[in-house]
């Protein structure tokens, strides 16, 4: 008798501990999502609120009159409230800026990626990890020599500069990720466009390219993001409101006398939501992207 | 002439822009960073441009204790940080993994703290971790733990934890992204034939798990590295090196005495020292990539 109940006991008790387990790695992911999330969503809460209630005693946890305040006032929409900085114009550089960069760095790119998934040639590892090593060197130690360069040659305070600067930190990553991409097609996929009396060329952009398109897709975005929230080189570089973008207008919002947490919130909310939008897109070939580009090389 | 139109110079002339670029805008820079750097060179004086000094700024460096200080700090930081982020993003990989409703909204979420660029993340934990308004000092003083404001940013010691908890809720996401992928591609025999012949689940973590994920932690190594500076943007916006010098890093001492006092020479010297441990850092876990991945290959 006892050695039924036990014999009918184990399985039970077996998918008992499985459900407690279960239940303690539910619960521990839910922790770490709340540990991820909290920040930024109080972030996007107080870009909503009123300035009383940010410094309100005691805390007001959740905003009680949402307001779009925040944002009209960066603006310089708001006619009682003086503007402190020239938003608008920010994000304007800061678009212009990122835009250019990242479709001449996806195209320069592009070449690369596809001479080094498709060419044997000399020096071709060589030149592979130089492109890496490039991207290592820390903004902050190449933005002095930079700034003594375009100096002298008047590219300091424009886009210009910026953009050159963005190209050359974009284009290693783009050489690597559509390296990647161009690897997976067949080559003979190509071959056979050839062989059908297509050139190279087009054979490229008639067989290859459509087949490329969502890696260099997200390539396209990575060199967008880099580029839309590059600080270290662009606050050197840019000195007054004809380059400076919104990641060094944060800066110095936060730099000013009187603290605007709300003003502040605004301006980090319209940082984010291109990246979030964006990220959101190419989350799916950003995993394959670089597990597969680096893993399969 | 003959050779630029032969096939073999389809590669060459292919990359040719990409080359110039990084010539243009890295190479050439780090050689006139490495002239200034023997140089006295000062922003107000042009012509000390020209004077060569040799090794005297980095001599100086030598026996600059607030450099030797950076340098430490840094060290220590990125040892600390991209371990922390190795072993919590393998924690979370590894929970995520175990779950199988509702995995890619949780997979989106993780996400999340990769949507935001350093500066963003300083500003957050700037704005979270305020003695007077901050949300921590808030939750804490609501749930009784506190009566007086913990000065998170003002105190040495705690801004420079705070500092690396930054860093890690930032970057840990890359690490369990990768590593969740990587857990994903794990052929299951080899995980059950382990089983089959009485491995305990360590066991089968430290022998079968831990060794396929390798190339993907090198992976992740590999990116981190090769953007761990972009903490300066984050220490900028959080202390910028203060309170009194306490969370100075490499990156916020060169900015410091280079565009602040004008001693770019100096700055330059230290650049260069902060450039050559990215590069040893990024071209380590580089070949440890390769050496992995050669294992791969070898092994399928």
């Amino acid at each position: 008798m006892t050695s039924i109940t036990t014999e009918l006991a184990a399985p039970q008790r077996r998918s008992m501990r499985k459900l407690r387990r279960r239940w303690l790695v539910w619960a521990g992911v839910v922790f770490a999502m709340i540990v991820l999330c909290l920040p930024g969503l109080w972030v996007v809460l107080t870009a909503f609120r009123p300035n009383v209630e940010v410094l309100a005693r005691p805390t007001i946890w959740l905003p009680q009159n949402p307001t779009l305040e925040n944002f009209l006032k960066i603006f310089g929409l708001l006619p009682q409230v003086q503007e402190g900085l020239p938003v608008a114009q920010y994000f304007l550089n800061s678009l212009v800026i990122s835009v250019t960069s990242t479709v001449v760095a996806v195209l320069i790119g592009m070449a690369g990626g596809y001479a080094f998934a498709r060419f044997r040639f000399r020096g071709k590892s060589t030149l592979f990890i130089a492109f890496m090593l490039s991207r290592s060197v820390p903004g902050v130690a190449l933005s002095l020599p930079l700034f003594i360069l375009w100096s002298r040659v008047g590219l300091i305070d424009t886009p210009l500069g910026l953009i050159t600067v963005y190209l050359a930190i974009n284009i290693p990553f783009t050489i690597w990720l559509t390296d990647g991409f161009f690897r997976q097609i067949p080559v003979e996929l190509s071959e056979a466009a050839q062989i059908d009396g297509c050139s190279r060329w087009q054979a490229f952009w008639r067989v290859e390219f459509p087949l490329a398109r969502s890696g260099l897709a997200s390539a396209a975005i990575f060199a967008f993001l880099t580029s839309w929230n590059e600080y270290a080189l662009a606050s050197q570089l840019s000195r007054t409101v004809a380059s400076k973008t919104m990641p060094v207008g944060l800066m110095d919002f936060t730099a000013q006398f009187t603290v605007d947490w709300t003003g502040m919130s605004a301006m980090a909310v319209l940082i984010i939501i291109p990246a979030l939008i964006l990220t959101f897109i190419v989350q799916k070939h950003l995993i394959a992207g670089l597990t597969f580009g680096g893993v399969k090389g | 002439m003959n050779f630029l139109r032969s096939p073999r110079a389809i590669p060459y002339l292919l990359l040719l822009p990409a080359i110039l670029v990084i010539l243009a805008v890295i190479l050439l820079p780090l050689l006139v960073s490495l002239w200034s750097s023997l140089t006295p060179y000062v922003l107000t004086r042009p012509a000390s441009l020209y004077q060569f000094v040799g090794f005297r700024n980095y001599e100086r460096l030598w026996g600059n204790s607030d450099f030797w200080w950076a340098f430490l700090r840094t060290l220590v930081f990125v040892t600390v940080a991209l371990n922390l982020e190795m072993v919590l993003g393998l924690g979370l990989a590894m929970l995520v993994n175990q779950i199988t409703w509702g995995q890619r909204t949780i997979r989106t979420i993780m996400m999340f703290p990769m949507m935001f660029s350093p500066i963003l993340v300083g500003f957050l934990f700037k704005y979270l971790l305020n003695d007077s308004i901050g949300f921590v000092n808030n939750a804490l003083y609501s749930l009784g733990l506190i009566t007086d404001p913990v000065p998170w940013l003002v105190d040495g010691t705690l801004a420079n934890l705070s500092i690396i908890a930054a860093e890690v809720w930032m970057s840990t996401s890359v690490f369990a992204i990768l590593l969740l992928a990587g857990l994903m591609a794990i052929p299951a025999e080899p995980l059950e034939a382990a089983r089959v012949d009485g491995c305990n689940g360590w066991q089968v973590f430290r022998h079968v798990t831990l060794p396929f994920l390798m190339p993907f932690i090198y992976i992740a190594m590999t990116i981190r590295s090769l953007d761990v500076a972009r903490a300066y943007d984050m220490i900028r916006i959080m202390t910028n090196g203060g309170p009194a010098g306490r969370t100075e890093m490499l990156w916020t001492l060169i900015a410091r005495v280079g565009y602040q006092n004008s001693q770019m020479g100096s700055a330059n010297a230290m650049g260069y020292v902060s450039i050559l441990l990215s590069i040893i850092f990024t071209f380590y876990f580089y070949r440890k990539l390769a050496d992995a991945r050669a294992f791969m290959g070898g092994a399928q």
